[in-house]
């Protein structure tokens, strides 16, 4: 089973040279710290910034440079600054390659839910619902079931939605995933978790072909 | 001549009635215009409508006129920093309207653009796109989604000139832009302030035609939402 960390680990062997990359809150963001060695990605962040830098030295502060999730952060070689309607320009006309975000569910035709629980606090979709509705390739980083052992991988999300058919890909604690026409298709085993593991936490279809590697992060 | 120039904060807003529809520039804490908030909150304006990225937090920024119950609707995409403002809503003291960012910054920016509505693909198939008109573009559907309409923008700027013109500086620039184009009063309150002539035109982030008056802030605090480091190997 993956952390994490693992998580992030293996979402950031998709990145591929080149790539313009969104980060979203939570796991997503750690997957900058796994970037492969030789290959460049560009991080873009929807506040305004281009070449997402690491976190500042103690010393190098500076409140009017931060991230999406309101960190501070610093600017690579090569970065840029925007106002927020250039920004989801960037996104909407497709020029972010790809976009990693969390979830709490997903369903076997691609879509999401990440921003509202009814009843609950409402915090808002902030860019999520931009993201989903324009980007090319979309990976989610998330916990595959819940607190309580319900699957989060769904045949239909009961949560309000963000975005409708989007995701391609998604990583979880237990494996890698596509989303195919016929649901979710396997394509890695995390170390140690079983197919038939895998088959019982997952409530959307669930398509296994052939021998399923074991994932190496 | 042209007279932008104001005294301060409290001489930017004091004719801002109850009721009026404002912009506030900034994301989270980064960029919003701290002056301006606080003369708010001393005039004891009522019942506005606050259309701004965020809520601030529960004792800076907008949080600052949640406290004192002068906002009557937010408009913004994310709310989650204030507890304030949870129980302001809960309590159904507080209308919100949550729309997508990208939605909220193209709909400063159609405004400012003279432009009265836009289309976008975000909000498809959410409760976002509920009553909305939507539309087929090669296939794919989008939702039609309106100019902002509001009385004043107010933004905050790096440096500033005399006749208005803006510079921002980093992530601090957002939705200020194109948030003091869609004002029908726009103000901005500027870290420095310098006579017209001395800004690089080439550099003017905001042409100055956008904006009514200027003034040099005061006291900035700054505040970082999360300070986020790493240590020196």
């Amino acid at each position: 089973m993956l952390d994490k960390f693992g998580i992030a680990k293996r979402i950031a062997k998709e990145l591929k040279d080149g790539y313009y990359v969104n980060l979203g809150i939570g796991i997503p963001t750690l997957v900058a710290n796994y970037v492969p060695e030789g290959i460049e990605v560009v991080l873009q962040s929807e506040n305004g910034l281009l070449g997402i830098g690491p976190f500042p030295f103690a010393d190098e502060v500076d409140a009017d440079l931060i991230n999406a999730g309101k960190q501070t952060v610093t600017t690579t070689i090569g970065s840029s600054f925007f106002d927020s309607a250039l920004s989801f320009g960037m996104i909407r006309s497709g020029r972010v390659d790809l976009t990693v975000l969390g979830a709490m569910e997903v369903a076997e035709n691609g879509d999401i839910a990440n921003w509202k629980i009814p009843g609950k606090m409402v915090k808002g979709m902030g860019g999520a619902m931009d993201l989903v509705a324009a980007a090319k390739n979309i990976i989610v980083a998330m916990q595959h079931v819940d607190k309580k052992g319900n699957s989060k991988l769904l045949k239909r999300c009961s949560l309000p939605i963000t975005g409708l058919g989007c995701v391609k890909k998604v990583v979880t604690e237990l494996g890698v995933f596509d989303i195919v026409p016929e649901g979710f298709q396997l394509l890695e085993r995390a170390p140690g978790i079983t197919v038939e593991y895998i088959r019982e936490k997952t409530e959307g279809h669930l398509l296994v072909v052939g021998e399923i590697p074991e994932m190496v992060v | 001549m042209l007279n932008k120039l104001v005294a301060n904060a409290e001489e930017a807003v004091k004719d801002i009635q109850d009721g009026a529809t404002i912009m506030l520039g900034g994301f989270g804490l980064c960029g919003i215009p701290e002056n301006c908030i606080n003369a708010l909150v001393k005039t004891g304006v009522k019942n506005l409508t606050c259309i701004s990225n965020n809520a601030g937090v529960d004792d800076f920024g907008i949080g600052l006129l949640l406290n004192t119950r002068q906002v009557k609707k937010m408009v913004s995409s994310y709310v989650g920093e204030n507890a304030e403002f949870e129980r302001q809503l809960l309590s159904g003291e507080l209308e919100v309207e949550l729309i997508p960012q990208g939605t909220l910054a193209t709909r400063c920016l159609a405004s400012g653009y003279g432009m009265p509505a836009i289309f976008t693909p975000a909000g498809v198939g959410t409760e976002v796109a509920d009553g909305k008109e939507i539309r087929e573009f090669n296939g794919k559907q989008y939702l039609l989604e309106y100019a902002f309409d509001s009385d004043y923008a107010i933004v905050k700027a790096w440096k500033g000139d005399t006749h208005g013109n803006l510079i921002f500086r980093e992530t601090a620039r957002n939705f200020n832009p194109m948030m003091a184009m869609a004002g029908k009063i726009t103000i901005a309150e500027v870290e420095e302030l310098v006579p017209a002539g001395e800004l690089d035109p080439d550099q003017i982030h905001t042409p100055g035609i956008f904006v009514n008056r200027i003034f040099q802030g005061v006291d900035y605090e700054k505040r970082i939402e999360q300070v986020t480091t790493r240590l020196k190997s």
